[in-house]
């Protein structure tokens, strides 16, 4: 570099106009980079159609007390119990800060005898039992996932197991006394 | 290679502009030579390199009757099974296959653990071989979700799940692996395109992984180096013949599950196709991933308030493999092979053991009991052990063991016609 024959502009530091041109390069090839590659990781996130997918309305009016229905929404599993007066009795005596992940039953439910979920185990995504008449409902009276045993209580929160939080509550809302929209 | 062959024109004429033919010679012919006293330990390598082009060439012909559409999977499959002229047995040979290639590749790095193969200078290759099995357990993983039956699907779903426990960033991650709000069509999609093209890098790393293999040549179970030529015999057509021999044995072994007992090593509910609505009540992983699983299933607290259980037990799973990565640094003794490290052998058969009983856990139920005890809490134990033999045991042996003394060269006793690997002229091994 010193026996450049060009004279260039040289501050106390030893950095010239090239390291300049260096960093600039460099900079806009990490920008260009990323401009490209951008594209190509997004496009694997869902596509428009998935996104697209249509609310859903579910007429409740056909499930009998204590019983319950899976319907499906964006491709997950939705459980829609209709709860018994002692089965949302138990919900609401249990206090709340004796939960792992603490809500109370009224924040899960519109109407405490509907309770609407996604039936989708917090731990790694299997379907809990306790839907059906007569599947195994785990010691909290809710579900069960079998996959590595994680408890649910009648409101749906995560009681026992590897499982980290509640069965989440997707957004829906009462078109009628019996009829709800999910999504 | 015979001289002969070198005279021939043709030969010569190619090889003076690509010179392919020494490159031969020189990786598995007579210009290659290897230390003389390998075991059928180190027929393992071959065997591993023989199940990928098994995998690939059965691979490419499934692939042309197979159709990677949610709809149509498992119905494609089963046409392969029964309409396809001998789908059955490309089916059965590729199913079988991934399981054996597990088996040699799983024996392959024991070799390595035993004998020390991952001391200097080969810190490199055995790295580049834990990446090879990364990259492997991510192609089986893959594959076995493409015929779509309910094993399938739910292990496509608690796996991509995994990074769910990522924290802040998970729940996005795990919609991008999927393309979606669940495991589906997009999800099957991209795993058949990933699951066709991670078989040819793995044979890119292979490759690199063997030129990394030739820079130093092969260990031996003495663990020490070659001295010169009278510790060596050319690869052809010594090492060739046994190597095919080795071959012999394992398409036999390969054949009899093929022919015999092909779902033996399967899951019967792989048969039933995928419902996303229904989890079976047992989910397993193939038989090669059941250590991992039962280490991600061991940790059922949280840890220290900060690390909930979840994130906890997909950082050990992680970790059982990463920690191979540090091993020729946390293995500080200058000896390589086990033969000469009486502490060190011990404790190489307890963690041996130890991988066993964590497979066995990883096919239990996660509630249930196995001699009084629960199967949590034999997992936890097996998975502290499994770490403390890495992190603690190890580095302690290596440090506090007095080693056997080592033969002065791997001729020596040969050449004097007896066994007297004397421990009086033995000198300790040079540092490595
Ligand atoms: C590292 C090498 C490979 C491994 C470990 C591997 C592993 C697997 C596994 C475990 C399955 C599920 C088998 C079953 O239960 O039916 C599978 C299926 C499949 N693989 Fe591979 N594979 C490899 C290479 C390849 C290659 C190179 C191709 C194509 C070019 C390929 C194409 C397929 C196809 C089409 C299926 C679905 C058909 C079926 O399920 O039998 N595989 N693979
Ligand atoms: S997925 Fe439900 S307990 Fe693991």
């Amino acid at each position: 570099m010193a026996e450049s024959t060009v004279e260039r502009t040289q501050d106390d530091e030893g950095e010239d106009r090239r390291d300049f041109l260096y960093l600039a390069a460099g900079a806009m090839a990490v920008v260009g980079t990323g401009a490209f590659v951008w594209p190509l990781v997004d496009s694997m996130n869902p596509a428009a159609d998935v996104l697209a997918l249509a609310s859903i309305e579910v007429d409740l009016s056909a499930i009998e007390e204590g019983q319950a229905i899976t319907v499906t929404w964006r491709g997950k599993p939705v459980f829609i119990r209709h709860r018994t007066a002692a089965e949302i009795e138990e919900a609401r005596a249990v206090p709340v800060d004796e939960l792992s992940d603490p809500e109370s039953d009224d924040e899960r439910v519109q109407q405490p005898e509907w309770l609407v979920m996604i039936g989708i185990c917090t731990h790694l995504g299997c379907i809990p039992k306790g839907q059906k008449a007569g599947e195994i409902k785990g010691e909290y009276g809710g579900w069960f996932c079998p996959c590595h045993g994680s408890h649910y209580d009648t409101s749906g929160r995560i009681r026992k197991g590897p499982a980290p939080l509640n069965l989440p509550v997707p957004p829906y809302e009462f078109l009628e006394d019996t009829t709800i929209r999910i999504g | 290679m015979s001289n002969g062959f070198m005279e021939n024109s043709v030969v010569r004429w190619i090889e003076h502009r690509l010179p392919i033919f020494s490159f031969i010679d020189h990786s598995v012919g007579s210009g290659y030579p290897a230390p003389r006293n390998l075991s059928y330990w180190w027929n393992f390598g071959s065997l591993a390199g023989v199940a990928l082009v098994i995998m690939i060439i059965t691979g490419i012909m499934l692939a042309m009757q197979y159709t990677p559409h949610v709809d149509y999977a498992f119905d494609s499959v089963e046409r392969i099974m029964r309409d396809v002229n001998h789908g059955w047995l490309l089916r059965y040979l590729h199913a079988n296959g991934a399981s054996f290639f597990f088996i040699v590749v799983y024996i392959h790095i024991f070799r390595g653990l035993y004998y020390g193969s991952y001391k200097a200078p080969r810190e490199l290759l055995w790295i580049l071989g834990v990446v090879i099995l990364l990259l492997m357990m991510a192609t089986a993983f893959m594959g076995y979700v493409l015929p779509w039956g309910q094993m399938s699907f739910w292990a496509a779903t608690v796996i991509t799940n995994l990074f769910s426990a990522i924290p802040l960033i998970g729940e996005s991650i795990v919609t991008w692996l999927w393309g979606g709000f669940s495991v589906d069509n997009p999800t099957l999609n991209r795993f058949y395109a990933l699951h066709y093209l991670l078989p040819f890098v793995i044979f890119a790393v292979v490759f690199v992984h063997i030129w990394a293999l030739h820079v130093h040549g092969s260990n031996n179970p003495l663990g020490i180096d070659t001295k010169g030529p009278q510790d060596k015999i050319p690869f052809h057509p010594y090492y060739t013949v046994k190597d095919l021999f080795g071959l012999g044995v394992f398409l036999i072994v390969l054949s009899a599950f093929v022919f015999f007992a092909p779902n033996y090593l399967g899951h019967p509910d792989n048969y039933i196709p995928a419902n996303p609505l229904s989890t079976p009540p047992h989910i397993v992983p193939e038989w090669y991933f059941l250590p991992f699983y039962a280490i991600l299933r061991a940790v059922d607290f949280d840890f220290l308030w900060i690390v909930p259980a979840k994130l906890g037990g997909v950082i050990l799973m992680f970790g059982s493999i990463m920690v191979l990565f540090i091993l020729p640094w946390l293995d500080r003794s200058p000896v390589r092979s086990a033969k000469f490290r009486p502490i060190y052998r011990q404790f190489f058969y307890i963690f041996a053991i130890d991988c066993v009983i964590l497979g066995i856990m990883g096919a239990k139920s996660a509630d249930g009991n196995t001699f009084g005890m629960t199967n949590v809490f034999i997992s936890q134990v097996a998975t502290f052990y499994y770490f403390a033999h890495f992190l603690v045991i190890i580095p302690l042996v290596s440090t506090l063991e007095r080693p056997k003394p080592l033969p002065s060269s791997i001729s020596e006793p040969v050449l004097k016609g007896g066994g007297s690997m004397a421990g009086a002229t033995a000198k300790p091994m040079e540092k490595a």
